[in-house]
């Protein structure tokens, strides 16, 4: 279990892939804070919604001959309309039922979609071609695989393209007005619900973007997204999980804790990595209930 | 006749299907009503922590699997007689929930999901890391014996596991009653209301987590002597989900209604694909352009489950225990 010797160039490597992994939970995790924000639901189906949308990039690329960046990007607008559609059809209907409701929907969603996954393509694991080479390369003595990188630069890539919808485009000003005050943005002239949709939307195409990258690396399968979705509630959850910089920051460093803590600490290896990350969870939460970056909300009496 | 009597008389005639029920069916579908009363004992414990006092939990699988593991230790490696474990099961169970309690204070709503929906995900990897829960090959328990001359082993898991679960309804009513009851329900409406009240939301919160656990480890230490083999997989984190489901689908607040929950969680695992045939037929009746779909094909019962589960939730937002007092409601106000 333990490495013979610890070596630097080792460490960073284990540095590396445990970034790469980390930003695969944060692209799945902002998903989830981007639906909770618009929508104050907690999406369980997220990943299984992921896994989908993967098997329509796979079916693009294997069967119809694509190259990778075409159905990459076909991926993405795909997912965007699947979401909207789910938000429309499914999740508006139960709009104003309590919490306990809004979460047996998604779960069931979560059962929908994964049945759909077996259906559709069969349960059996498929190979899905990246577009990154997972041979490495050599800087300074550290190899580093040239997907481990590519992940990483996707991931950043997406939140940044995000961000600056958000921050400088009238869609993106429109949505947030109506997540944070939905009858002020309604007397404004906002379509409220279309904005929600669009939250959805864009909720899957991300979790359409943490699929396509985590698929080539443990291969495609429908139950990929599930371990993902638990790291990804847990960096949500540790980041705040209205946060969407926590949700980021949370991945990142749940990936890096996991892999570094499975390679030197010899007692936790591969079987204790999700215990030992909950318990962690659960403490950060003794002492800060909303998270890492998220705000306490105080209530008027 | 006042409501308390029909109430009553409705307890006696659940009670004597019961009883009646092993001797008109067969072996198959007494083990299916066998395990009916194991999810109705876990669904008993989610009504008082989820249905009563308001907290959410997708971890009461977890706490089953607490119960499973002290039974099957007990039994297995310590001789105990099987039955004498179960209580033993609540306890531990019990504990846990307890302790489980204190850091679940600080936590509300979705946060609370969360880390319940991570506890009943850990506790089956921990179970398989160590050695004395068996690893990941679990630990094997003796196979049960039926005491009586003539009555089958299945028939007998059958009446203790109903008999147990008719104690558990039966405390469950005790515990929910005056004022216990009441300052949890406050807790459930108001939480700041309850504590200007006077009600100590530490004391209530991590008794309700406390209890409903141990109902939870009596139903896992049940589970484990029917299933003779207790392993990580043995309650998968579905179970949590389904129980949740079932909470929801009976109505949360009531104790008959967890009765018809634990029924829907039994079936809905071995029968949802069967609804798929009639549901195709009426549609090509209808001349839509549907082809035949073999419901043994992967998937497709987890769609149909979903879809099931979607309706249920669209038409019966207050449960089945809504939906009768709805009934009784019309029926009352036509009488």
């Amino acid at each position: 279990m333990l490495p013979l010797a610890f070596t630097w160039s080792d460490f960073f490597q284990q540095v590396v892939f445990g970034l790469a992994i980390g930003a695969v939970y944060a692209s799945l995790a902002l998903a989830i804070v981007l639906i909770y924000r618009t929508t104050h639901v907690v999406n369980f189906a997220q990943g299984e919604m992921a896994t989908f949308t993967t098997y329509i990039a796979c079916t693009l690329t294997a069967n119809h001959g694509w190259s990778f960046w075409p159905a990459f990007f076909a991926t993405i607008v795909i997912a965007f309309l699947l979401g909207a559609a789910t938000e429309r059809v499914i999740i508006r209907p139960f709009e104003r039922g309590d919490p306990l409701t809004l979460i047996l929907v998604t779960i069931a969603l979560f059962v929908i979609f994964n049945g759909l996954v077996q259906w559709i393509w069969g349960p059996e694991q498929k190979f899905f071609q990246g577009a990154f080479s997972p041979k490495p390369f050599t800087i300074g003595g550290v190899s580093i695989a040239h997907q481990d990188i590519g992940v990483i630069g996707v991931t950043l890539a997406t939140v940044v393209v995000l961000w600056l919808f958000f921050r400088f485009t009238k869609l993106g000003l429109a949505m947030r007005a109506a997540a944070i005050a939905p009858i002020a943005s309604r007397l404004m002239g906002v379509r409220v619900g279309w904005m929600y949709a669009a939250g959805w939307g864009f909720a899957a195409s991300l979790g359409a973007v943490s699929g396509m990258m985590v698929a080539p690396i443990i291969f495609l399968n429908p139950s990929m997204m599930q371990s993902v979705l638990v790291y990804a509630f847990a960096a949500a959850v540790l980041g705040g999980i209205e946060s969407p910089v926590g949700a980021v920051v949370g991945g990142l460093l749940l990936g890096l804790g996991t892999t570094l803590l499975g390679a030197y600490v010899s007692w936790i290896g591969v079987d204790l990595q999700l215990p030992v990350a909950f318990t962690v969870l659960i403490l950060v939460l003794l002492i800060r209930p909303a998270g890492l970056l998220g705000r306490h909300v105080v209530r008027r009496v | 006749m006042s409501g308390i009597w029909l109430r009553v008389l409705g307890y006696v005639a659940i009670l004597a299907a019961v009883i009646a029920l092993p001797h008109f069916v067969g072996s198959f579908t007494t083990a299916e009503f066998t395990y009916v009363a194991v999810y109705a004992i876990a669904l008993f414990g989610l009504n008082i922590l989820t249905g009563i006092t308001g907290q959410i939990s997708l971890g009461q699988g977890g706490f089953m699997a607490i119960g499973a593991y002290t039974t099957a230790i007990l039994s297995a490696d310590h001789g105990w007689p099987q039955l004498l474990t179960v209580p033993a099961a609540g306890l531990v169970a019990g504990l846990a929930g307890f302790l489980f309690g204190f850091p679940a204070l600080r936590l509300a709503g979705v946060y609370l999901a969360l880390a319940t929906f991570a506890l009943a995900v850990i506790i089956p990897s921990i179970a398989s890391a160590f050695a004395f829960t068996g690893g990941s090959s679990g630990i094997l328990l003796e196979l049960p014996t039926s005491p009586i001359g003539g009555v089958s082993v299945d028939t007998w898991l059958y009446y203790v596991s109903w008999a147990v679960a008719v104690v558990g309804f039966v405390v469950a009513l005790w515990f929910v009653r005056g004022k216990r009851g009441r300052a949890l329900r406050a807790i459930m409406e108001n939480e700041l209301a309850a504590t200007a009240s006077g009600v100590s939301l530490s004391r209530y919160k991590t008794l309700a987590f406390g209890v409903s656990a141990a109902y939870a480890g009596v139903a896992g230490g049940l589970f484990g002597i029917l299933s003779f083999i207790v392993t990580p997989g043995l309650i998968p984190i579905t179970t949590s989900i389904l129980l949740l489901a079932g909470l929801v689908v009976g109505g949360a607040r009531s104790f008959l209604g967890a009765i018809i929950g634990a029924i829907f969680v039994e079936l809905i695992q071995v029968y949802s694909a069967d609804v798929l045939g009639p549901v195709i037929n009426t549609a090509q009746k209808l001349g839509l352009p549907i082809g035949d779909v073999e419901k043994t094909t992967p998937g497709v019962p987890s769609v149909v489950y979903g879809v099931i589960l979607l309706l249920v939730l669209f038409l019966m937002p207050r449960g089945a225990a809504g939906l009768f007092s709805r009934i009784a409601g019309l029926t009352r106000r036509v009488v």
